[in-house]
């Protein structure tokens, strides 16, 4: 048995039936790090003696334990903060931070029988759609090493996929989750806004910001999402809801589910043979007894700068206490206090975080606030609008993830704007609020992979799993794995 | 929108951040770019629509006044640059 091509649950079953100790399950990924992680530089910190440790302490408890997901061993994105571990998120600023306490998700996770292998590369401050912003050097795309793995939460995507632990955990503000899944071949998704608490998670731009897993496949997804929702005191935007029974649910079956395309989202710009591949998830659940209806959404031409000038906007008010005083990192020689805070700023973060506080603080500026800010809330509630209509008429969306496959290193860092508009498929999802799972649906050409996209209304997380557990009882895509990056 | 250098040295100040001069032009040039896109949004007709910050009805989120422990103070201040057993030092900040 090859431990690391195991699903979270598969793993997760050997080890309860005493198949596979949680040490050995550990070793393996430890193993694997070790062989890749130089070459692909997805983790940026690997806590092997503390993972070593905590299995001699879950083997103890293999017999009593509940969790479907005990014993297996997983990563964290460097944006959750880890009591005791260092928490960068990847930039110069947050270099030496080490929390004083767990995220929330941490601590649920731990009780779920989580081992941490250790910390995930990404783009500094969440901030990119290519994990090439991080201030610690980009992260390779395991199908490919010439490409980029997608962002932000790319080291996490690379790391599953790549077989360097079971699953991750990642953030997606504007589909950061999401596409470097697609970019990278595994299974992501990211919760209804609310329903993970965002604790612990160092923000980007705070009404869009939400946690979710990256894994192998659509159970998995199931698995650890029922791990991580519930309702957290600690964070007031989170909220109560029907958690808890995604696993169970998954039966696959889509007897008279509608699902819905959106007319514009396979328009221009899309890459044809990921069109071919999408739309060909939706004959397989046809296949499967669902309807599949064509609808307008006309709102696709604003998404994409509502999402920034929001996004930009939380940035720059969020990432205002990051000052050189309290934690982080603090530069040298200042005279004064003002000169501390700009050299602290000015030399601790990296350009694209420039670039967005400054977009953010313009929007915000007397004389602009209602031209740009006022203005994207108002498109907010128009695309929410949307989207509510949309759901009136169908249970789940269909949409490409990202316009092409994985693009090449380097070529996004050169023009922001275009990098920006490569978000096309994703932003709106966050800016709804709703949930949102990309799955592998095909490989072009190069052999990269093709991810799909299902959208639901809120708390629609079980329907979109069923969707996915579906389509993959059918296919294979989500099974196979790269070959060690040297281009097809 | 135009974004010239003195637009990017009014909002560099107010974000705490000072641009060489080079990087200034370069900035200018790439939130010139960026904003003129937005100006797409001119095209939506938001007339009568009510700004919407949250996505879910948000209503006060209250609780029973329970004293219960707080961080403690020397795990707090072990993060900062400047070591110290009681506060966050700074350099002066008043004359």
């Amino acid at each position: 048995m090859e431990l690391t091509k195991l699903t979270a649950l598969e793993l997760g079953a050997a080890i309860k039936r005493g198949e596979v100790s949680v040490r050995q399950a550990v070793q393996a990924a430890l193993d694997s790090i070790s062989a890749q992680n130089k070459r692909l530089n997805a983790f940026l910190t690997v806590t092997g003696e503390r993972a070593l440790e905590r299995a001699e302490q879950l083997q103890a408890g293999v017999k009593h334990a509940q969790s479907p997901l005990y014993g297996v061993p997983m990563a964290l994105k460097d944006n959750i903060c880890t009591k005791g571990v260092k928490t960068s998120c990847a930039s110069k600023i947050l270099g030496d931070f080490t929390p004083p306490y767990d995220a929330d998700v941490v601590e649920r996770l731990a009780r779920a029988g989580a081992v941490s292998l250790g910390k995930l590369n990404m783009d500094e401050f969440a901030m990119g759609s290519t994990s090439e912003t991080s201030f610690y050097g980009p992260v390779k795309n395991p199908w490919d090493l010439q490409r980029v793995p997608g962002g932000s939460s790319g080291g996490a995507a690379a790391a599953v996929a790549a077989g360097m632990g079971w699953y991750a955990i990642g953030s997606d503000t504007g589909g950061s989750i999401r596409q470097p899944a697609s970019y990278c071949g595994v299974t992501g998704m990211k919760p209804t806004y609310g329903s993970v608490s965002r604790y612990g998670l160092i923000a980007y731009a705070s009404s869009l910001d939400q946690i979710g897993p990256l894994c192998r496949d659509a159970a998995d997804c199931a698995a650890i999402l029922d791990a991580l929702m519930g309702r957290d005191p600690k964070d007031s935007t989170s909220l109560d809801g029907p958690y808890g029974n995604l696993l169970h649910g998954l039966t696959g079956d889509v007897r008279g589910r509608t699902i819905g395309l959106p007319i514009q989202c396979f328009g221009d710009g899309l890459d044809s043979e990921v069109k071919a591949a999408v739309l060909a998830v939706a004959d397989v659940l046809k296949a499967r007894g669902a309807q599949v209806v064509e609808l307008p959404f006309p709102v696709m031409e604003y998404v994409v700068p509502t999402y920034y000038i929001i996004a930009a906007a939380e940035a720059s008010s969020n990432l205002s206490r990051f000052d050189g005083i309290k934690y982080g990192w603090r530069a040298e020689g200042c005279q004064g206090l003002g000169e501390l805070y700009r050299k602290t700023r000015t030399q601790g973060f990296g350009s694209e975080v420039k670039r967005r506080i400054l977009l953010g603080t313009f929007v915000l500026s007397s004389g602009y606030y209602d031209a740009y800010y006022k203005k994207a809330l108002q498109a907010k509630a128009v695309i929410k609008e949307a989207f509510d209509r949309a759901f009136a008429r169908c249970d789940l969306l269909l949409t490409p993830v990202a316009p092409a496959t994985a693009p090449k290193l380097g070529e996004s860092l050169s023009d922001p704007l275009q990098m920006y508009l490569s978000d096309v498929y994703t932003v709106s999802v966050n800016l709804a609020g709703l949930p949102g799972l990309s799955m592998p649906c095909g490989f072009d050409g190069k052999g990269l992979p093709i991810g799909a996209q299902l959208i639901g209304p809120h708390f629609g997380e079980g329907v979109l799993l069923n969707a996915a557990h579906a389509f993959q009882k059918d296919t294979d895509y989500h099974k196979r794995t790269p070959k060690g990056g040297e281009p097809a | 929108m135009n974004i010239d250098t003195v637009m990017v040295d009014y909002i560099s100040q107010l974000s705490r951040l000072e641009l060489e001069a080079e990087e200034k032009q370069d900035m200018a040039a790439q939130l010139g770019q960026v904003i003129a896109y937005m100006d797409v949004l001119n095209k939506l007709d938001t007339d009568g629509v009510e700004p919407m910050s949250h996505v879910f009805p948000v209503k006060n989120v209250l609780r029973e006044d329970e004293v219960l422990p707080s961080q403690d103070r020397a795990e707090l201040l072990s993060g900062s640059p400047v070591p110290d057993e009681e506060a966050f030092l700074t350099p002066k900040a008043v004359e």
